[in-house]
């Protein structure tokens, strides 16, 4: 967290600068900045909005992005990850490492050391038995658990003292540490002479270490959470945050015009407003990156897919700068992988998309496939005919899909529009591959993890009997090598280039084609501080305990 | 009378039941379900999706389901949303209040007057002002709250800075005057509508009073013009109205969805919007329970009063 560091950094100067005597002038300006977090007590409310409604507490119960908004106010996981990627300590002492004798050299066995000085919200003391209980809790059978992925791989947690915790994994999981930087930890007493915890008190009137705590909630309207005095970290600044819900996104971009509130929040400032955001007098608006991408995505077992050529022509016939630019505002960037580019694990190398329908038609002529009488090309009595499908009344992708069919009709292939509702079309037609291509935007990272194997793994599509949502039946064994690799290395730097190199040979494959990496556009008033974006985590509140009015 | 009530009662059973078992089927048949929005959350499996679904009881066989929900409805318990675990109940009786303000104090302008202007344009009939309400009626009929809603929003908060763009209360005041003043605009562009429906009925029931021969009578005996419209053909004008009113009752409990919506008024045509969304059956099964039971309160309650107040009806 860049805020944190900079206030720590600069309070050690200050105290260094107090230190070190005749220095006059900066001392007094840089040490009333650093003692800031020791005394300037918590000030005002910020009202966000959000287009949803947060509805789930227990950060363990299944939920959706927008609840997570409230998990961060509230909770604190052992670790948290900056927007660079790095990991920075909240309820642990250190962020375990090879390095620091965290975690073993084989990854088997961790060592997490916690704070002594943190208090659940309800004055009891945070200790190992928590973090214990909250491990346990996700595997719990009779527990609604949102999460068990890595999870399962835990065995033998030993409370060896009230600060200290260790355990071991039966096989080593690189992907662990990103996926406990998005564990927040739970209290123990809060679910005990609880028979069914899926329905304890908690979950409606959650406790947590965070920097604030619960006060109120207004169903269908807003949630006000108060400002933690006894917060063991940096912050909170603000007295109130209340977490307003906006239903409508036209509404929530008025209440932010009209100042009702102060942050917009999830599901943002939509692209047809950002011009006019942007000439908002005191008001702060910018474009961020996120971790979803849009493709178009192909079932590879169909045989009009099976030939590389097929794709790459594809891939030559879309326009993706006329879709980015016309549909959405040019807001989103073009992409050619599925890792965001703010990623430490980004591959800035791949080849670049060309449009270009002559090149696309050669390839198709190259590989065989002949124009039939309909003008729509045919190879082995295969029509290069398929159907396309995204969520009815998505009405931008809606468009998209009107442009590819356009341009695939252009080189001579039939593209078939057929979208369906929502809840079909993310079902079993999507999980089981019953569709032949698809327009989708997906998040294929485990948090901030580059691993992928839920998804790119050959092991991991339903459709073939296996487990996870490689929905492409995508099979390639280097990828396979690759991914199984990447999970076991630990370091990043190591890590890395496998990352790198998966991400060219999907380049190659395309078994999707990348068009571009979303980004929202949150916005602010004028004075508020801390709102800092980060690639990593799926919500603005990632670090609201920072949050401020200058 | 009495046999009248306890026959209008079975009939109510029967048709709740029925409405239940409809309602029920016609949800859980609609593909999809309460566990499908998590499907595209990075890092979601089948296998959680099943596990939980399992946990949830989701895969048990329709039938089964139903006559457990039933049976906990008919020991009073509601169930609980699949959202946020709260009992029904206590949702709908959480969104209550601010939908009973709204509606109450919007219908209360609406009828008012509606009433107001359709006497006036009976009595007046085919003079500007019957020609100016009518049209306007028209008019108000035809134009979207939507688009009302925003460009009220537009002139008096953006614009003139008159009015709060939406919301209740201000978190942290909640004071009677700051309720009032984040009701003026909703209220009133709800209200909109239906004086234009309230007028217009309230017109031709007043027209078709004048025109019955009781009223020539009251004329001849040299009653004012002022009595006779206000002890007699006003006083039975109404009672259609009352049948109106009756059949507004739900409506007025149900909430105004898209005014909801624009003023982020936290009422119960959102909640019913929202628990549509997530695919919450247990709120949407109490909802639609809830709005059943008032439409049939609405329409004997306007059938009493009906016959109360028109000594010639007679309920057998």
């Amino acid at each position: 967290m860049t805020e944190d560091n900079r206030l720590t950094t600069t309070r050690r100067q200050a105290l260094l600068l107090m230190g070190a005597a005749g220095v006059t002038t900066l001392v007094p300006s840089l040490s009333g900045l650093g003692a800031a977090h020791a005394q300037e007590a918590p000030k005002g409310q910020i009202v966000l909005g959000f287009s949803q409604e947060p509805t789930v507490f227990n950060p363990h119960l299944p939920h959706i992005e927008v609840d997570e908004g409230i998990h961060y106010a509230i909770f604190d996981p052992l670790f948290d990850v900056a927007p660079d990627g790095s990991f920075f300590p909240l309820l642990a002492t250190e962020v375990p490492t090879v390095e620091n004798g965290g975690i073993s050299a084989d990854g088997l066995n961790w060592k997490i050391t916690l704070r002594d000085d943190v208090k659940w919200h309800d004055g009891t003391p945070f200790t190992a038995e928590d973090v214990k209980f909250t491990l346990e809790l996700l595997l719990d059978p009779d527990f609604r658990s949102w999460r068990k992925t890595g999870h399962e791989h835990v065995r033998n947690l030993t409370v060896v003292s009230p600060t200290e915790i260790t355990w071991t994994m039966d096989k080593p999981f690189a992907p662990y540490a990103a996926i406990l930087a998005s564990t927040f930890i739970v209290p123990k007493h809060a679910f005990e002479g609880v028979a069914d915890k899926n329905e304890a008190p908690f979950n409606n009137a959650p406790i947590g270490t965070g920097a604030f705590k619960w006060k109120e909630r207004v169903a269908g309207d807003h949630i006000e959470l108060e400002a933690n005095a006894d917060y063991f970290g940096d912050g909170p600044y603000l007295e109130r945050l209340v977490v307003k819900y906006i239903p409508d996104l036209t509404v929530l971009y008025t209440q932010f015009k009209t100042g009702d509130i102060d942050v917009v929040g999830l599901q943002w400032i939509t692209p047809d407003h950002y011009e006019e955001a942007r000439t908002l007098a005191d008001r702060v608006v910018e474009v961020v990156g996120t971790a979803t991408f849009e493709s178009l995505t192909f079932n590879m077992q169909r045989p009009q897919f099976q030939d590389l050529k097929v794709r790459q022509a594809l891939y030559h016939a879309l326009d993706k700068q006329a879709i980015i630019d016309a549909l959405y505002y040019g807001v989103p960037t073009p992409t050619e992988t599925y890792m965001p580019k703010e990623s430490f694990y980004f591959n800035a190398d791949l080849p670049k998309h060309e449009y270009d329908p002559e090149k696309a038609k050669a390839l198709l002529d190259e590989a065989g496939w002949v124009p039939g009488d309909d003008g729509i090309r045919v190879k082995d009595g295969v029509r290069l005919a398929f159907t396309n499908s995204t969520t009815a009344g998505n009405h931008l992708r809606e468009q998209a899909q009107q442009f590819f069919q356009q341009s695939f009709k252009d080189i001579g292939v039939e593209m078939t529009i057929s979208n369906l509702p929502p809840a079909v079309m993310w079902g079993d037609y999507w999980m089981l591959s019953q569709f032949d291509s698809v327009v989708v935007g997906l998040n294929t990272l485990t948090g901030p993890d580059p691993d992928t194997s839920d998804f790119f793994l050959s092991t991991s599509s339903p459709a073939t009997g296996g487990s996870g949502q490689n929905t492409w039946v995508y099979n390639n064994p280097e990828v396979d090598a690759l991914l199984k690799q990447g999970g076991e290395l630990v370091a990043p730097e190591e890590r890395r280039p496998v990352y790198l190199k998966i991400q060219e040979i999907m380049r190659a494959d395309l078994p999707f084609l990348p068009i571009f990496q979303y980004a929202t556009i949150p916005g602010w008033k004028v004075g508020v501080e801390g709102k800092t974006p980060n690639i990593n985590n799926r919500i603005d509140t990632w670090n609201v305990r920072s949050w401020r009015w200058v | 009378m009495l046999r009248y009530l306890l026959l209008r009662f079975w009939q109510s059973i029967v048709l709740l039941f029925l409405v239940s078992l409809i309602g029920f089927m016609v949800l859980n048949l609609a593909p999809g379900g309460p566990l499908s929005q998590y499907a595209l959350t990075p890092g979601m499996t089948k296998e959680a999706l099943d596990r939980i679904a399992e946990q949830m009881g989701l895969n048990r066989p329709l039938p089964i389901q139903y006559l457990d929900w039933f049976w906990n409805l008919l020991q009073g318990d509601w169930g609980k949303s699949y959202r946020d675990g709260r009992p029904v109940l206590e949702i709908i009786g959480g969104h209550l209040f601010a939908t009973l303000l709204l509606m109450g104090s919007s219908t209360l302008v609406a009828v008012l007057i509606g009433t107001w202007i359709g006497i006036h344009s009976a009595v007046r009939q085919g003079s500007v002002f019957d020609y100016v309400t009518t049209v306007g009626a028209m008019v108000a009929l035809s134009i979207p709250t939507f688009w009302f809603g925003l460009i009220a929003i537009f002139v008096f908060s953006l614009w003139l800075g008159w009015l709060p763009a939406g919301n209740m209360y201000t978190v942290g005041d909640g004071s009677a005057a700051d309720y009032a003043v984040h009701l003026i605009m909703p209220s009133l562009v709800l209200a909109l509508v239906n004086v234009a429906t309230w007028s217009r009925y309230m017109r031709s029931a007043t027209l078709d009073v004048m025109s019955q021969d009781f009223v020539r009578t009251a004329r001849a005996k040299g009653l004012t013009p002022r009595r006779v419209l206000m002890k007699h053909i006003v006083g039975n004008a109404l009672v259609p109205m009352i049948t109106l009113a009756g059949l507004q009752l739900p409506t007025l409990l149900g909430g105004a969805l898209v005014t909801e919506t624009v003023f982020t008024w936290p009422g119960m045509g959102r909640l019913f919007l929202d628990s549509l969304g997530y695919n919450d059956y247990p709120v949407v099964m109490g909802l639609l329970m809830f709005s059943a039971v008032l439409v049939l309160i609405g329409n004997l309650a306007a059938d009493l009063l009906v016959a109360l107040v028109d000594p010639r009806i007679r309920l057998e």
